[in-house]
């Protein structure tokens, strides 16, 4: 369960909000139940990821409670927090890739901090950069792959833990029309097997097409939430 | 080709400088090396230096062959009389004339006879007793009034301060090498965590612990210091040795046919990487644990 109360922020600790660090976020509140699906809609700049940046744990609210999978996250320890990301599954907006690791290093990052084993690591990491298409470029760094390529790389690395929520910022943004429905069909399974699920999108085609509640933003609010589930 | 990359999923391999800091640590374990030495001899030099001085008697017998105010005879040969027969006292020996002479020859040129100064004799003798030989004073002055009582004693005080003193000097130098060390392995981490910064921050977004992060910093923070280290105690051995030869004949040493280095040196040489090993490991683990608060 992701739960938002009251949820101010601004990026300068120090200070209250003014002209040069405005709040980004205003007075959101939401709630998303566990294993449900979220669309994150609105214009540039609207506040979209700074939102998922609370969500998984990137950034601390100026104001209000925030609870990510049962925990506070205002009175997380770092320790715990770190334990929490691990269940938490990121595509970035820029990929973050580690650019002297191959493609099979970069998805298997997630599972070595878990501590996995390495006959699981291979097992696992192969399967789902087969599933993306990628079973012939295990050993490709990021620079030898496409905008494409790398987004694929990124999702991997996100889902590769099963995690129990799954945050993606324009997660098709670089992928053709076969590999984004690919990708959706992804996600989709993964939340009908039970990972709560966000994912920020300029693309309402997309979101037509996969029918979910949605939290659209405008100003650092949340202007409108469609299939009311706040 | 995967599991070589595991270990260094942060890419400190080229983060972290592999030529600029074991270079620095080196010169550092290089300086160290030196000042433990220097410590260690001049520990070495006082023992040998207050041994055979802290004994050691020296009595001046102005106007030696005048009449002795008791005992009968010249006062050289009363004074002489009396510390050979005193208790304590052992191997009381009237130093000639010529000896004498020899002596003072860089201060009074070659012909001091020919200047017919009143020149005292000098009596050497060894201390054997216990406390300090002051008590002769008393009796030498009922003997020979004037006659001067030096004791050995009182330069090996003054020895022993002055060792003190240097032994104080490298232990200052000492906490400032492993002051520089420390500074210099953490400029290079805060270097290295620059340069990996979106990597660092990339794998603590992922679930990594602080102590993950912190741990791979450190390791090879550690490599290098220690490297460094191992070369800076190779590079001084030559010297020192080279040192220790010029040192022997002040510690006594100079009948030995292989003048070597203190049996401490031998101990504390080797235990320069490891102090290396414990600076790198630890100054990498306090920046980056405290460069690790930024984050969320």
């Amino acid at each position: 369960m992701v739960r938002f109360d009251d949820v101010w922020l601004h990026y300068d600790p120090q200070g209250p909000a003014d002209d040069f660090t405005p709040d980004v976020l205003r007075e959101v509140s939401f709630t998303i139940p566990e294993g449900g699906f979220r669309w994150l809609t609105g214009p540039s700049g609207a506040g979209k990821t700074s939102l998922l940046k609370l969500i998984y744990l990137a950034a601390h609210p100026s104001r209000g409670r925030i609870d990510i999978l049962g925990t506070d996250a205002a009175r997380i320890s770092r320790r715990d927090a770190a334990f929490l990301r691990r269940r938490i599954g990121v595509v970035y907006q820029d990929f973050r890739l580690l650019g002297h690791l191959s493609a099979f290093d970069n998805v298997a990052l997630p599972m070595r901090l878990a501590r996995r084993s390495e006959a699981q690591i291979h097992a696992d990491v192969a399967e789902i950069l087969r599933w993306v298409g990628l079973a012939g470029k295990l050993e490709a760094r990021p620079a030898e792959l496409s905008g494409g390529e790398q987004q694929r790389v990124a999702i991997a690395r996100a889902v590769v833990g099963r995690p129990k929520l799954l945050v993606a910022d324009e997660p098709t943004g670089n992928l053709d029309d076969e590999q984004a429905e690919r990708l959706m069909m992804l996600i989709t399974a993964l939340n009908r097997l039970g990972t709560t699920v966000v994912v920020a999108t300029h693309n309402l085609g997309l979101v037509a097409r996969y029918p979910a509640p949605r939290l659209d933003m405008a100003d650092g609010r949340i202007m409108t939430m469609d299939r009311a589930h706040a | 080709m995967r599991s070589g990359r595991r270990g260094d999923q942060l890419g400190l391999r080229n983060a972290l400088s592999d030529r600029l800091l074991p270079v620095l640590v080196a010169a550092m374990s290089f300086l160290a090396a030196l000042a433990i030495a220097g410590t260690l001899a001049a520990a070495g030099l006082a023992d040998a230096w207050q041994g055979d001085t802290q004994a050691a008697l020296t009595v001046q017998v102005p106007n030696p062959q005048g009449a002795a105010a008791a005992g009968g005879g010249s006062r050289v040969g009363a004074v002489l009389a009396m510390l050979q027969a005193a208790p304590g006292v052992a191997d009381a020996e009237l130093i000639s004339a010529a000896a004498v002479n020899r002596l003072l020859t860089p201060w009074l040129g070659t012909d001091v006879a020919g200047l017919a100064l009143p020149l005292p004799a000098v009596i050497t003798a060894e201390w054997t007793g216990s406390g300090t030989a002051q008590g002769l004073q008393a009796e030498l002055q009922k003997i020979s009034p004037g006659t001067l009582l030096a004791s050995g004693a009182d330069w090996a005080g003054r020895v022993a301060a002055l060792t003190t003193s240097l032994q104080a000097c490298a232990a200052a130098v000492l906490l400032i090498v492993a002051l520089v060390a420390a500074a210099v392995v953490a400029v290079a981490t805060r270097s290295g965590l620059a340069q990996r910064r979106e990597a660092v921050e990339i794998i603590h977004g992922l679930g990594a612990l602080d102590a993950d992060i912190a741990d791979r910093f450190a390791a090879r923070a550690m490599v290098l210091t220690v490297s460094g280290a191992i070369v800076g105690a190779l590079l001084a051995l030559p010297v020192l040795l080279w040192l220790a030869a010029l040192a022997a004949p002040f510690a006594g040493a100079a009948r030995s046919a292989r003048p070597g280095l203190p049996a401490a040196l031998w101990v504390a040489l080797p235990a320069l990487p490891l102090a290396a090993a414990i600076i790198g490991w630890g100054t990498a683990q306090i920046t980056v644990r405290g460069w690790l608060r930024r984050l969320a």
